[in-house]
């Protein structure tokens, strides 16, 4: 994996870590119900293991896949998939339905999984997937490539890209509950489900460009 | 379209939310007791800056006649914060208006020209039947995943159980009825919830046969009536509790839960007790996980000559409070409840809801009293405080006269007629004399249920303290 790779694997997980809507606020949410603290800081992880596990599902998928197929295939396949989902996030005006606010830890990381699959988290991470991460890691070991080391990959790839996404949620989760306050939300909630959206199509299309 | 930034109106608390600006219109629904005319929703200048306030200043006809407005709701509200399904971007627009005698659904914009809202959708009856079961759509409440609306009666030839439809948040296509099992429930009327605990709470009025034709001397000493409250899990869809409060508490309708997330109680009212005529709020809470209610209020009757009262109640020889709304201000302090037969608004404090303490009371109308509003004071008026409605800041309190066709012309057989009114509410309670829509300013129609713009005390749920 290149440093460009590993740059932008951390960048997104910042980015999904940012969205409220991915897990931060809901742990605060939990935090503010019970006045506790311990609570907040027991949510993050149940959120960053369901997000970790909705990205593995689609890391695991590409570099295994990868890994028989030329990388080729997989990119176009991939690309197009990813700015079909793109345009279908930005056009569509349905959003996530899930009712229930009194979760154990154990729902609240199926509903972060249920969560981060229904806005393609993982998918957005097609073009560092299909451009080297394939391969590093198991060269970086000296591994012949194959499915074991494609699901290595797909194991560090989710690793990096889950613990900057953990560390941001985390921060700005302690942050909103002890200092700022939610009154920011009315000003400082901009809409990332747009911002979300064109990211997808722009992780697609540059799969596709650099596949083609 | 969708917004950048949350839409203004939403709070995530209702702390921040009691720090909103005044609103300076007012929704009412207005409805034609001959259905020969189309129901409307009258705009009201609430600005007490403008040289119109206090007037009806806009005005939109629905397409049909015979709908009879009466309870309506908005489109999104701050549970759109929720983190559970949050969409804050959204725009709080649509008015989300039901005829409760036609089943028609209305969904008015009021951004555009918010003096002269436009019809941009009717649901059919035949919607709400096929997709939900269901007719006489009430209550509106905008919930985190999508439109929650109470209905009195059954449909396709079935006279009940009530219920709740959900409406998609977008299209406001009816999804389906909202129970996944109800158990024993079957009759209904108002429902909230408590949002943060998956908790659902419904009550009972009764169903269309036993309503539409007015109030049904059989029926409510039979105590057949409604005299109960419904817990639900909000989440899994499922009826968990019945809470009866007594076959002679008869008709138990609004219900106003905490807007304070992190509690759980909340107050209902009951119309009439068979036994003194007397009317009462309830308190509802939870102990050991159990729901359990208990009266904290009890409004007698007043005594009256019975050649002065109407066929309905001569017998009795006293006038019913009627207590057939109530509203809790957003800072879940002062609990006002109107007595529509008496003519009466009542402040209650209520920071500590199991024990409410009278903290001011205005006369107006009243079946026996008729008094008038200090605006005009040779005029005797007819209805009483019905609908109340109370702004964000908790500072003005407005209520309307009308309470529902057939049983208006049951209490008040000379005429209900038609006004609003403004109460005051700070350190005094007193009714604004500049704030008097009423007679033609309705153009014949009788008001019923208020919205505030931007948002008022029965509009907004909470998630986050």
């Amino acid at each position: 994996m290149n440093d460009g790779s590993l740059v932008a694997l951390v960048a997104l997980g910042a980015f999904h870590g940012l969205n409220p809507g991915m897990g931060w606020l809901f742990a605060v949410a939990r935090g503010l119900q019970e006045r506790s603290r311990a609570l907040v800081l027991q949510s993050l992880p149940a959120i960053a293991a369901g997000h970790a596990a909705s990205v593995f599902v689609i890391a695991a998928v590409v570099t295994v896949t990868g890994s028989v197929l030329t990388s080729r295939i997989v990119s176009i396949g991939g690309g197009a998939v990813l700015v079909g989902f793109g345009l279908w996030r930005l056009l569509s005006r349905r959003h996530f339905r899930w009712v229930g606010m009194r979760l154990t830890l154990w729902q609240l990381a199926c509903w972060s999984f249920l969560m981060s699959s229904a806005h393609g988290a993982g998918l957005m991470l097609l073009p560092v997937l299909t451009h080297g991460a394939v391969t590093a890691p198991g060269h970086a070991h000296g591994m012949t490539p194959g499915a074991g080391s494609a699901v290595t990959a797909a194991v560090f790839v989710t690793g990096v890209h889950t613990l900057a996404m953990f560390i941001v949620a985390g921060t700005i989760a302690v942050l909103v509950y002890e200092v700022v306050g939610l009154a920011v939300l009315r000003r400082a909630w901009f809409n990332l489900d747009r911002l979300w959206a064109a990211a997808l199509i722009g992780a697609g299309a540059a799969t596709l460009l650099i596949a083609v | 379209m969708a917004l950048w930034r949350p839409d203004p109106t939403f709070y995530p608390s209702p702390r921040e939310a009691v720090d909103a600006p005044p609103e300076t219109l007012a929704y009412t629904a207005a409805f034609d007791r001959s259905a020969q005319r189309p129901d409307a929703i009258a705009v009201v200048d609430v600005d007490p800056d403008s040289t119109s306030y206090g007037s009806v200043v806009g005005w939109t006809d629905l397409p049909n006649t015979g709908d009879e407005l009466h309870h309506f709701g908005w489109n999104a509200c701050s549970s759109a914060l929720c983190p559970n399904a949050p969409h804050p971007h959204v725009e709080r627009r649509y008015l989300v208006v039901p005829g409760l005698r036609s089943s028609r659904i209305h969904v008015l914009d009021v951004k555009d020209d918010p003096l002269k809202p436009s019809i941009v959708k009717v649901i059919e009856p035949e919607e709400l039947a096929e997709r939900a079961g269901y007719s006489r759509p009430h209550t509106v409440h905008c919930g985190p995943d999508g439109l929650y609306v109470s209905a009195l009666g059954g449909a396709n030839g079935q006279d009940g159980p009530g219920g709740i439809a959900v409406l998609d948040h977008d299209s406001f296509e009816v999804v389906g009825a909202w129970e996944a099992d109800r158990g024993p429930q079957h009759l209904a009327y108002d429902f909230w919830w408590h949002l943060t605990q998956d908790v659902m709470v419904t009550s009972e009025w009764g169903t269309p046969s036993m309503i539409e034709d007015g109030v049904n001397a059989e029926l409510l000493l039979g105590r057949e009536y409604g005299h109960a409250l419904h817990f639900w899990d909000l989440r899994k869809r499922r009826h968990v509790q019945t809470v009866d409060l007594g076959d002679e508490h008869q008709m138990v309708l609004e219900l106003r839960p905490a807007h304070d997330p992190t509690r759980t109680y909340g107050f209902a009212g009951v119309v009439v007790s068979v036994e003194d005529l007397s009317a009462s709020v309830w308190v509802w809470y939870r102990e050991d996980g159990e729901f359990k209610a208990r009266k904290v209020i009890t409004i007698p009757a007043e005594p009256a000559d019975s050649s002065a009262l109407p066929p309905v109640i001569a017998p009795f020889g006293a006038v019913p409070p009627l207590v057939t709304d109530i509203d809790l201000s957003v800072d879940d302090r002062h609990l006002y409840v109107s007595c529509w037969g008496t003519g009466e608004l009542k402040r209650y404090d209520v920071s500590d809801p199991f024990n409410p303490v009278e903290a001011g009371s205005v006369r107006i109308g009243g079946i026996v009293r008729r008094t008038p509003h200090p605006a005009a004071p040779g005029l005797p008026l007819a209805g009483g405080p019905q609908m109340v409605e109370v702004s964000r800041d908790g500072r003005r309190v407005y209520v309307t006269n009308s309470l529902y066709g057939p049983w208006d012309d049951q209490f008040y057989p000379d005429g209900v007629g038609a006004w609003a009114a403004k109460i005051d509410s700070g350190d005094d309670f007193t009714i604004d004399e500049r704030f008097f829509p009423h007679g033609d300013d309705f153009r014949g129609l009788r008001p019923h249920q208020t919205r505030l713009q931007g948002g008022d005390a029965s509009s907004d749920s909470y998630c986050y303290p």
